[in-house]
């Protein structure tokens, strides 16, 4: 076992369990920091496949905006100690077989498909780069899906600002 | 092969991950952990992009343009989601989705 592939199971470890742990865990706050160990172990993995932007990016947007915003409506919204309340068996029984059937039919497929992997020396992915792909509008340019987020980032923002308003009534 | 670690590896881990938020977001009731579930969905669509963007087509960077644009979109996303559901415990502090059942009848 090459060190690379090493590396690749102790990330996919980490994600696994934690994941699992994220899902199921009663105690909402632990459950938000099991989160954040899933998408830094996932941050890795971009590392690993050498897209350095794309886990700066994976750690600041993620870990440090979506987890600490997640941890802070948390704090608003319920006792840190509480821990939340068993879900039916019977809930727990069915999702359970949904995921497996699902993630089997998924993985066959998967295994059934002969992939044409290809190994070259990949575009370097410096900030110049990601830069000029972003406001370029020929090939390979992505000018009109950044507008569009920006857009959606804006709409956003002042919906949430509007939403979450204290009404006066 | 990317050293040593063939593409299906990481499509089996993404859809292990997909599966486990579904899981979640099945079992849980309260709305913060159904959003969290949604984020580990999302993260796994993520690895599957970057793995064929890696693995299958490298000469160009489709994959990491889109797992771009897919974290912008679940930013926006969580951000409208929470405000919505500080709203709700405001009016009718909890936020469990069996309770929060006023506007039905």
């Amino acid at each position: 076992m090459t060190s690379n592939q090493f590396m690749f199971f102790l990330f996919a470890a980490i994600i696994v369990i934690f994941s699992i742990l994220t899902v199921t865990n009663r105690r909402i706050l632990r459950a938000a920091t099991f989160l954040l160990f899933v998408l830094v172990s996932t941050a890795g993995l971009y590392f690993m496949l050498r897209f350095n932007f794309l886990a700066a990016i994976q750690l600041t947007l993620y870990a440090g905006g979506i987890v600490v915003l997640i941890i802070f409506s948390i704090l608003l919204t319920s006792q840190i100690a509480e821990k939340l309340e068993q879900p039916h068996l019977m809930k727990k029984i069915f999702a359970a077989i949904t995921a497996i059937i699902g993630g089997s039919l998924c993985i066959y497929t998967i295994l059934l498909f002969d992939f044409k992997e290809k190994l070259m020396e990949a575009p370097n992915t410096n900030i110049e780069t990601v830069g000029n792909a972003l406001i370029s509008t020929g090939k390979y340019g992505y000018a009109l899906p950044f507008e569009v987020i920006s857009i959606l980032l804006l709409a956003a923002m002042i919906g949430s600002i509007i939403v979450a308003k204290k009404r006066k009534d | 092969m990317f050293e040593g670690i063939p593409l299906t590896w990481f499509l089996i881990l993404a859809t292990v991950m997909f599966f486990i938020g579904i899981y979640g977001f099945l079992v849980r009731k309260n709305l913060i952990t159904i959003l969290m579930s949604l984020e580990l969905v999302l993260n796994s669509v993520n690895i599957n992009f970057v793995a064929f963007n890696k693995l299958l087509y490298p000469q160009h960077l489709e994959g990491m343009f889109f797992t771009m644009f897919v974290v912008a979109v679940a930013a926006a996303e969580a951000s409208v989601a929470i405000a919505i559901i500080i709203n709700i415990y405001r009016r009718l502090t909890n936020i469990d989705v069996e309770r929060v059942d006023e506007m039905k009848y």
